[in-house]
């Protein structure tokens, strides 16, 4: 085990594969001489040239078709977005030709790339820069969509992202890439479509994915304080979604939270408590809560930004309101 | 391997150009005639009078290394190519023996072992993906080029403009054509582009483009010959306006009356078939009734694509799950 921070565990996974397969090219806006704008492929340009790490003008549209041209004739690109928020100039290409490509061939093409960046809220940005852009992503058919919360699941699913023939959305956090932990050293994969439960308990399931499950770990230290003993399970993977491990915690807590730090309204958070409540309906003592984002633009004030997004105080009274407590 | 314009093409050449073209007339008139019967739903946009364009290019490269993607009038480019017509209008139809097992439609036609790449169908978003796979070739450096087609429509689009650039900076051998049939659906393209001779446009990314007669299967033939032969040997892109018409509507729904009956009149005096088959005539190359058995033999293609079409069989339900994820 090494002590690593989720930046340093992403770089790792793109160095690895780009050593092991030729294939694996990364391109980008700042990827190459800047080292990335979040400092993620810090050095690959030096180890591996222009070739395989690419510098982009800012034609998001373009470069993003381009990586999926590759893909289809046999290269695996990983495209880095600089943020999620600017693959909205993108968007086309990735739903209606990434997602579709394969459908609409009947089989005969598919697109094995990865798209990756930042994606959420971070700080001061305001409402074009602080976007949770899953649920967008997460609607179609044709993509998978990975979101993972510690450094280890960073690296490992990241590898296996690249690795996978299908387009694959990567979604880190800009809040994530210096927070430090421990990754396994040596090969290290981690399946899509695995959750991983981040903390057992018996009283409540909630269920989280991405930055919030550091959020959610801590709300459950405090519900420990208070005699509550919660589960805490990380989706990792939003597509392929790990549905099993889910009901699995629900039939033994009886209670769910969802916490989702996108905005409600036909949200994966959403979709997900949709899916305990139908699923998991006489193992329910309580109905389902969601803990979502705000149902509004981000606003930049600080107050006024955190308020929109899901905290430990909503958290804990979203698990009260579940055990009646 | 590229020849002059005043060299004569071998006999052999032109007859393999002239049948092909009217393959696609007769297969075009067919799916027509199989819309208007409801065999055939949806959007179907037909190449009636750009044969020329998509014939005399596709011969020009080799699939085997090359690739060719092109817009959702792909009908023409995908018989050039060598597609069989009866998976064709079985996709047509719907049916699970189409190309795309039925799934993808007339805007849809892949094939992979040929290196065509669609049949794409949002408007200027195929350019990124050829420009990709032009950047495979030239990551591989395996002697590859790309022909990437659109129309006048797609020309204003961002995804042109962002292509080309990344095209220069990177050096990447693809011949993008501007296949101008002068109408982006019932828009005369004068009426929405800043500049009437698409040939500049390619001037702010440092393409020279180069205008081809796209009446002319053999101009066409040379002039992307040429074209291919330079971005292979320089490793460049570059850009072409194929000056073509089509002669139905936009699609099977548009009757067309943006444009007055004497300009289609005066276009189809230069039908690109009519064009070769009198020079073939001319020359002695061609008699009539070798004409009449060459139609002939492209009509019951045709009718033999419907035959087959009409006797397969309709997907399967489970058929609706598949093809989703590789």
């Amino acid at each position: 085990m090494s002590m690593v921070t989720f930046r340093e565990a992403l770089r790792a996974a793109m160095d690895e594969e780009m050593e092991r397969d030729d294939s694996v090219i990364l391109l980008g806006e700042e990827v190459g001489q800047y080292n990335g704008a979040y400092k993620v492929s810090q050095g690959l340009l030096e180890k591996y040239g222009p070739e395989r790490v690419r510098d982009t003008p800012i034609s998001e549209e373009g470069f993003t078709g381009i990586g999926i041209g590759a893909a289809m004739a046999g290269l695996r690109p990983v495209v880095e977005w600089m943020t999620f928020n600017f693959a909205l100039q993108a968007m086309d290409q990735v739903i209606s030709n990434a997602a579709k490509m394969r459908y609409m061939s009947g089989g005969q093409f598919s697109v094995p790339i990865v798209f990756r960046g930042p994606n959420g809220p971070a700080e001061y940005l305001g409402a074009q820069h602080s976007q949770a852009l899953q649920s967008l992503f997460a609607h179609f058919p044709g993509l998978k969509v990975v979101a993972p919360s510690t450094p280890a699941d960073g690296k490992g699913l990241l590898k296996a992202s690249i690795r996978d023939d299908n387009p694959v959305l990567f979604l880190e956090s800009e809040m994530m890439y210096g927070l430090k932990g421990e990754v396994p050293d040596g090969e290290h994969i981690v399946a899509l479509g695995s959750a991983d439960v981040k903390r057992p308990g018996k009283d409540v399931t909630i269920v989280t994915y991405s930055k919030p499950v550091r959020m959610v770990l801590e709300a459950a230290e405090a519900l420990a304080a208070e005699g509550i003993d919660a589960e805490v399970v990380d989706l990792r993977s939003l597509r392929p979604l790990d549905e099993r491990t889910v009901y699995d915690s629900v039939s033994r807590t009886n209670r769910c939270v969802v916490v989702d730090e996108s905005m409600p309204f036909a949200s994966v958070g959403s979709h997900v408590a949709w899916l305990v409540s139908h699923n998991c309906f006489d193992e329910l003592d309580a109905s389902v809560e969601l803990v979502s984002g705000e149902d509004v633009p981000m606003p930049y004030n600080h107050s006024l930004e955190l308020a929109a997004q899901p905290s430990i105080l909503k958290i804990l009274e979203a698990v009260k309101r579940v055990l009646y407590a | 391997m590229a020849i002059g314009k005043k060299e004569r093409l071998g006999a052999q050449i032109e007859a393999e150009f002239l049948k092909k073209m009217l393959l696609i007339r007769r297969f075009e008139e067919k799916a027509a005639q199989m819309y208007g019967l409801k065999k055939i739903g949806g959007f179907c946009h037909l190449y009636i009078g750009q044969e020329a364009a998509a014939v005399g290019a596709l011969a020009a490269i080799d699939l085997g290394r090359d690739y060719t993607v092109g817009a959702y009038r792909d009908h023409g480019y995908a018989l050039a190519c060598g597609m069989d017509p009866r998976g064709l209008m079985a996709e047509l139809f719907g049916k699970a023996t189409g190309v795309s097992r039925g799934k993808g439609g007339s805007m849809h036609f892949f094939d992979a072992s040929r290196h065509m790449l669609g049949g794409n169908g949002i408007v200027g978003a195929q350019i990124p993906i050829a420009t990709g796979i032009a950047l495979k070739c030239h990551y591989r450096k395996d002697g590859g080029v790309v022909l990437c087609w659109f129309g006048d429509g797609a020309i204003h689009q961002g995804s042109f403009h962002e292509s080309l650039n990344m095209a220069k900076i990177w050096k990447l051998p693809i011949i993008y054509i501007c296949e101008n049939n002068q109408y982006g659906m019932g828009t005369d393209f004068r009426r929405v582009s800043s500049v009437t001779d698409f040939v500049v446009m390619g001037d702010s990314y440092g393409i020279r483009g180069t205008q081809v007669n796209g009446m002319d299967v053999v101009e066409v033939f040379h002039d992307v010959g040429e074209a291919a032969e330079r971005a292979r040997a320089e490793s460049t892109p570059v850009f072409l306006e194929i000056k073509t018409y089509r002669y139905r509507g936009h699609s099977m729904s548009d009757p067309a009356k943006y444009r007055t009956p004497e300009e289609l009149e005066s276009y189809k005096k230069q039908d690109p078939i009519l064009i070769l088959k009198s020079r073939m005539e001319e020359s002695g190359r061609l008699t009539a009734e070798a004409y009449a058995a060459l139609d002939s033999e492209c009509k019951s293609t045709c009718d033999d694509a419907v035959k087959f079409a009409e006797e397969s069989q309709e997907p399967e339900p489970s058929a609706l799950y598949e093809d989703i994820l590789a």
